[in-house]
């Protein structure tokens, strides 16, 4: 059954009070972004019919909302979800030259997930990093400056996370 | 002069009690003695104007307001920085927290906001935790809760992450984002200062524009308002990054030349490898790209210096804008279409599918330059994404069409011939770049 520890429980009645009587519907994508991260990275509909139980809105603006967003995902990803952007500054400074290594590397296309399930390549459009550019996101946080070989650096140490 | 950037080299300047030594929460202090609607009357005597990229005078946006009884109202602050070419925010956010909370207590005040929201992009998912622990302290400190210092006032500030949608940039999608919905932008009126969060009064501002508010009570709206240019007043964040050799965040006075700022050590330092700048993008990625020629020079042959005005001279056939300040700099080696291919791509990936002339412009553009980009262009092509960037401009609810249609425009405006060279060469295309054009007939009428 899907439900949050009581932990992460408290933490969504905190999000829930920063909203005034009658709005609590505001904090629903705080609580995507905490279901998502809870329940395998991606967004599955008993995990979207939950939100809405908590929220005690119709599972429909629940998914609505989730659709439109892009950092929600609406099937199952890697372990490692690679983010690299793709847009006009990163370009500038090779980004396509990253998503060509990484896509020989891991044998993948765009949107794809590695045989084993590590890795996915998903490229972004613009994640406001344009001075470090080229760059990728990688959960929580941004691997800027990229070359090649930081990137394969990068690869190897996740690898050698997933084993441990 | 640095205003906002002032105490960015301070070791440790993102803890309060380093903050606080150096001056930090004394224009809260006297924001708090002052009457809020002084506060908003020193705003606009500062001329400080909208920093997100629009520039609409902030004291003037304040003023609009609606103040029905028994109604609450709200400030919101767009942290959702996503026009490529921007990253100024974020180096606000994480690097002078306290400068930004500072801002946000005493437009709170200001306004009559008792509950505050940052909405930051959701991929800036590092950056709530730095803005919370930074309210955490102002309110240890007595700076924000019940009764502030006081005074009667009481103000929570929250921060909300988006779920990644550049349209929630604009101001109306913001709110609809806050409120837990897609982020469709509203047909406005109602403004936001009439029917805003939860059809209450709203504020909408930029990062930027609320640090900068901090500075404006300490120093007064009049001295504010002498630093710059005519109406560009005060000192501007300019993020700077492509094919520089100083990528990062400045802050400039609105007197500093274009020249000065890409090629002086103090800024940009210049273009790498020894190669000359092609063309930029001085205001984010929805301005019009300009050629060198241009973006040095204003039309009377004057140079250009940052800011609104003399940015935007010679209007969209020799001019550009200053935007959001998201300095995008293309040097010689680079392919104007496929930079422009990219930003179609944006753009139609995220367009929010509202109004047909975006939604499906978008989509068609960004189709028509892969073709060209790839060597399976027609020469019509050209003249029919001109007609469609045309018919998407002024033809949407919000903004965003004009900013999917304006880079399009630009690019066939000056760099016609690249284009043509892609079509009549599609093989050749694919293994070099056009290279550095001349642009010497650039003021000749356009298509």
């Amino acid at each position: 059954m899907i439900q949050f520890s009581q932990e992460k429980l408290d933490k969504a009645n905190e999000i829930m009070t920063r909203y005034p009587e009658g709005k609590q519907k505001g904090a629903l994508i705080p609580l995507l972004h905490l279901a998502q991260e809870t329940f395998g990275g991606w967004l599955d509909v008993p995990v979207m019919d939950y939100v809405a139980s908590l929220l005690q809105i119709n599972p429909i603006e629940v998914y609505e909302v989730a659709t439109f967003y892009t950092m929600f995902n609406m099937k199952p990803v890697g372990k490692y979800v690679l983010e690299v952007c793709h847009t006009g500054p990163c370009m500038l400074r090779g980004s396509d030259q990253i998503i060509d290594h990484i896509k020989n590397k891991l044998e993948i296309k765009e949107g794809e997930t590695t045989a084993d399930g590590l890795f996915t390549l998903k490229p972004a459009e613009c994640l406001g990093a344009c001075g470090y550019a080229p760059m990728l996101q990688l959960g929580k946080f941004y691997k800027e400056n990229l070359t090649i070989e930081k990137v394969d650096q990068l690869i190897e140490e996740l690898k050698a996370a997933a084993k441990n | 002069m640095k205003l906002l950037l002032e105490k960015a080299h301070i070791e440790g300047i993102h803890h309060y009690e380093v903050y606080r030594k150096n001056g930090g929460y004394s224009s809260v202090e006297k924001a708090l003695k002052m009457a809020p609607e002084d506060i908003v009357e020193e705003v606009k005597k500062s001329g400080l104007r909208g920093r997100g990229g629009a520039g609409f005078p902030t004291g003037m946006k304040w003023s609009f307001l609606a103040k029905p009884e028994g109604v609450p109202r709200h400030l919101v602050c767009n942290a959702d920085e996503s026009e490529p070419g921007t990253f100024k925010d974020r180096y606000l956010m994480e690097f002078l927290p306290h400068l930004f909370i500072e801002g946000m207590i005493i437009s709170s005040f200001a306004l009559g906001s008792n509950t505050s929201y940052i909405y930051i992009r959701g991929e800036y998912a590092w950056i709530p935790d730095i803005l919370e622990k930074a309210i955490a302290e102002a309110k240890e400190n007595g700076w924000l809760g019940k009764n502030i210092k006081g005074t009667g006032f009481d103000c929570e500030i929250y921060v909300q992450r988006g779920g990644g949608a550049y349209i929630c940039g604009e101001e109306t999608a913001l709110i609809e984002s806050l409120e837990g919905k897609r982020g469709n932008p509203r047909i406005k009126p109602p403004f936001p200062a009439v029917q805003g969060l939860w059809m209450r009064p709203t504020v909408v501002n930029n990062v930027e524009t609320i640090a900068a508010i901090g500075p404006i009570i300490t120093m007064g709206g009049e001295e504010y308002a002498k630093l710059g240019v005519g109406r560009s007043t005060g000192t501007k964040l300019i993020s700077a990054c492509g094919n520089i050799n100083k990528p990062g965040v400045y802050e400039i006075d609105f007197n500093l030349s274009v020249e000065e700022f890409i090629y002086s050590d103090e800024y940009c330092g210049g273009i790498p490898n020894g190669k000359k700048m092609k063309a930029c993008i001085p205001g984010g990625s929805s301005v019009p790209i300009v050629p060198t020629n241009l973006l040095l020079h204003e039309s009377n042959g004057n140079k250009r210096l940052m800011n609104y005005e003399s940015l935007s001279e010679g209007g969209f056939q020799t001019g550009t804008m200053l935007g959001s300040g998201g300095f995008i700099v293309l040097d010689e080696d680079q392919c104007v279409v496929r930079h422009t291919m990219s930003l179609a791509r944006f753009y139609n990936h995220e367009s929010c599918g509202q109004c047909s002339p975006c939604r499906e412009g978008t989509g068609w553009m960004y189709k028509i330059l892969k073709n060209i980009e790839y060597g399976k262009g027609k020469m019509e092509d050209i003249d029919l994404l001109w007609d469609i960037q045309r018919r998407i401009e002024g033809n949407t609810i919000c903004p965003l069409g004009d900013a999917a249609a304006w880079p399009v425009a630009a690019a066939i405006r000056h760099f016609r011939d690249e284009f043509e060279w892609h079509v009549l060469h599609p093989e050749e295309a694919q293994t070099r770049n056009f290279g550095l054009a001349h642009y010497a007939d650039a003021l000749s009428p356009v298509v």
